[in-house]
């Protein structure tokens, strides 16, 4: 079996905590937003706010390490191999076909993946995040000259990206099994660890 | 919400990043704490009960050890050392019971609004003079000019015994008389002199004498004033706790020259100036929340201060108004008045509250107590309709607090619209001014006759009554703003924030939780939906073909 270690320590860390708390966002976000009750308004609030906070720390130090670490290449999107990968889910996949894209150390994401990732990163983390500040910082509107904004559609924004983020959730967690057993990414983003054959 | 030492830890993870967020958090919490004023502009004079710290005592003044016959009397020995005091009272409303709204120019005050209550004063004075700060106000030839027609007592007493009694027109009795009529019980006298000798500072009882029982009884009108003020526990009112702050009235409604501050006809209802600083020589109103807690009051609670933009105090604070002993009365219908029993004698029927539900004089009432105000935009605005003005409909808004969303000086504030049908000249197209009280045979609570009374009441008013009367749904609000809750009672987040919340009548503002953009919530929960039963069934072709393989 060979396997190479592609996510370390850190980014495991990074992986798993910020996946915790971005669930743990929708949960109370949709509640404030008034989809359901589970926690109480209020608590619900509390909670949303910490975890926010939480995730503006967790970001502090993951872009510190992608900075250092040269990792943020990962993400420059690239149109190659594109077209194969798409073709690859659609038909290959399920006639067991080699996986288009080889996995290595330099380039651990698949090119749909850079893409997906980066669409995340550029627009609906953009969105959620200044939306989200805007909301933390409602008192300040005026001191930053952004009196004119409504609370109205500041919340139609953030509620949009968690939408969209809902949406990236699912497409994510269900291609964690696509890998070259279902559990082998899984496995990697536990352990460090890919098999790749 | 937000503030979060603790809920960092329970969140649990992430031990290095606590310390990063703590840090942001705690300068939100800091710049909050910043702007919490000292308890400053609190308690002057904290027991009223108590015996005076006046630098001087009135028993030892010669001046005032007469026998007095009479409250000008008094009055005239009260101006002989206070000379400028009758002169400063002139220029009250309590004095004049008229105030021109510099911006609606409307000709305010007691004696021009019609209220939907005991409906005007005028042709009435003999009776509404009992809470007049004046002796001698029985019709329009009452002299406002006279020094000694001014009241000093009423405001100054501290014995409790001394009282106005209604129909002497402003006067106490100075004989012995049956109080209340027919009741078989004698008032005495009313000690002048011992009155005289014992003034003091004003209180919750001299204040109460009559703001308690405005609308013709004890919590009857504004429904955030009445006798359980005098002595409040802490759940009624956390400023006047007689075992905590023990505030007085005076402590907000600060004076000066007598002018008493904190107005219902031009209430501040915001102020974004927030806290006002002793020896300030800003003109602002000193009767306000603001006035003391500042725009951002909330400490631990960051997120709480997000709302003083578009909610007063009063509306999280005040969860319900007649909170006391008391209920307070919520309509009042005058059309049924006048019925009379067999013997053609007078009708009372009193309900479980010892209150009266219906009367002869008045007609049906109803009372209501731990009331949940509605909730009304206000920018501090309030247009009356007065006499004279003409008003259509079966309806009529006897005023309207002015305010929306839209204005930055508006704010969401708790009232309690008091609801009743009064009469209206049909043919003059005004709300109708009737006689109600009084000796004379066009009285209504003598002789029960609308048509009389309504003469006599639109004659007073300089209108010739069309004889042509019928009966109007009115509406008064009236703002909630006393019997402030400990903070532990004051509204939780969901009273609000969700569908059918308090703030249901009010629509024009988007709040979390109970609006959301319905198309939004349709198109994304349709495409997560779908997004995951597309992976579902991809998941299923592979199974299912990596079988068959």
């Amino acid at each position: 079996m060979e396997r190479i270690y592609i996510f370390k320590r850190f980014e495991r860390f990074w992986h798993w905590s910020q996946a915790a708390l971005i669930l743990f966002l929708m949960l109370t976000g949709f509640e404030i937003h008034g989809t359901y009750k589970f926690f109480g308004y209020e608590t619900a609030v509390g909670y949303h706010t910490t975890a926010a906070w939480t995730l503006v720390g967790l970001w502090v130090f993951a872009v510190f390490w992608h900075f250092t670490t040269g990792e943020w290449k990962q993400y420059i999107p690239t149109m190659d191999k594109v077209d194969a990968m798409i073709k690859y889910y659609l038909t290959g996949i399920f006639s067991d076909a080699p996986h288009p894209f080889k996995q290595t150390r330099l380039t651990k994401h698949n090119p749909l993946q850079r893409l997906a990732y980066l669409f995340v990163l550029v627009i609906v983390n953009p969105i959620i995040w200044t939306t989200g500040w805007f909301y933390l910082f409602y008192n300040s509107w005026k001191d930053w000259g952004v009196g004119w904004l409504s609370l109205e559609w500041v919340a139609f924004f953030h509620v949009i990206a968690a939408f969209m983020m809902l949406l990236f959730v699912i497409a994510h967690v269900y291609l964690t099994t696509a890998g070259h057993t279902p559990t082998s990414h899984i496995k990697a983003m536990i352990t460090g660890w890919e098999e790749t054959h | 919400m937000s503030i979060p030492r603790t809920q960092f830890l329970a969140v649990g993870v992430l031990s290095m990043l606590f310390l990063l967020t703590g840090i942001a958090n705690a300068k939100v919490e800091e710049s909050k704490a910043a702007v919490k004023v000292p308890a400053a502009v609190a308690a002057t004079d904290k027991k009223p009960a108590e015996k005076s710290k006046s630098t001087a005592d009135h028993s030892k003044f010669k001046e005032l050890d007469k026998n007095f016959k009479t409250g000008p009397d008094v009055t005239k020995a009260c101006l002989e050392c206070h000379t400028e005091a009758a002169k400063q009272v002139h220029k009250t409303k309590h004095w004049n019971w008229e105030w021109v709204n510099p911006q609606t120019k409307q000709k305010l005050g007691k004696k021009n609004v019609i209220n939907n209550f005991c409906t005007s004063v005028e042709s009435n004075q003999t009776f509404c003079s009992a809470c007049h700060v004046g002796y001698g106000w029985s019709d329009d030839s009452f002299d406002f000019t006279k020094e000694e027609n001014v009241d000093c007592i009423v405001c100054h007493d501290t014995t409790g015994k001394y009282k106005k009694i209604p129909g002497l027109s402003g006067h106490p009795n100075y004989k012995s008389m049956e109080w209340p009529p027919h009741s078989g019980k004698f008032r005495p006298a009313v000690d002048l002199k011992k009155i005289a000798q014992n003034v003091g500072k004003t209180s919750r009882q001299t204040c109460g004498s009559c703001h308690f029982f405005g609308g013709g009884g004890n919590a009857v009108k504004h429904g955030d004033l009445d006798t359980s003020l005098i002595n409040p526990g802490h759940a009624l009112d956390i400023h006047m706790e007689t075992k905590g702050l023990n505030m007085t009235c005076g402590d907000c409604h600060l004076s000066d020259s007598h002018e008493v501050s904190g107005s219902r006809y031009a209430p501040t209802a915001s102020d974004e100036k927030g806290a006002l600083i002793r020896g300030s020589q800003d003109e602002r109103n000193p009767t306000t929340c603001v006035a003391c807690h500042g725009n951002e009051p909330h400490v631990t609670e960051a997120k709480l201060n997000h709302h003083t933009d578009k909610i007063a105090c009063q509306t999280c604070h005040i969860p319900a108004f007649a909170r006391g002993d008391l209920h307070t009365k919520m309509t009042w219908d005058w059309s049924t008045a006048g019925k009379l029993d067999d013997k053609g004698h007078r009708i009372r029927t009193k309900g479980s509250e010892g209150r009266d539900l219906y009367d002869s004089k008045k007609g049906n009432f109803t009372y209501e107590r731990f009331v949940i105000p509605e909730y009304v935009w206000f920018n501090g605005h309030v247009r009356f309709t007065l006499f004279g003005e003409k008003v259509e409909g079966d309806k009529v808004k006897i005023n309207e607090f002015m305010g929306s969303a839209d204005d930055p000086n508006s704010r969401i504030w708790p009232v309690k619209v008091f609801r009743g049908k009064q009469p209206y000249d049909v043919d003059n197209e005004t709300l109708a001014v009737f006689h109600t009280a009084g000796k004379d045979d066009a009285a209504f609570w003598g002789n029960y006759d609308w048509d009389k009374a309504l003469a006599a009441g639109m004659k007073a008013m300089g209108v010739e009554y069309s004889g042509n009367m019928k009966f109007v749904e009115t509406e008064m609000s009236w703002p909630i703003t006393h019997m402030v809750a400990p903070k532990e009672d004051a509204l939780s987040c969901d009273q609000c924030h969700k569908e059918g919340g308090r703030l249901h009548a009010i629509q024009d503002i988007y709040m979390p939780g109970r609006n959301n953009t319905p198309i939004i919530d349709k198109i994304g929960w349709t495409l997560a939906l779908l997004t995951l039963i597309g992976v579902l069934i991809h998941g299923a072709i592979r199974v299912f073909t990596s079988k068959r393989g």
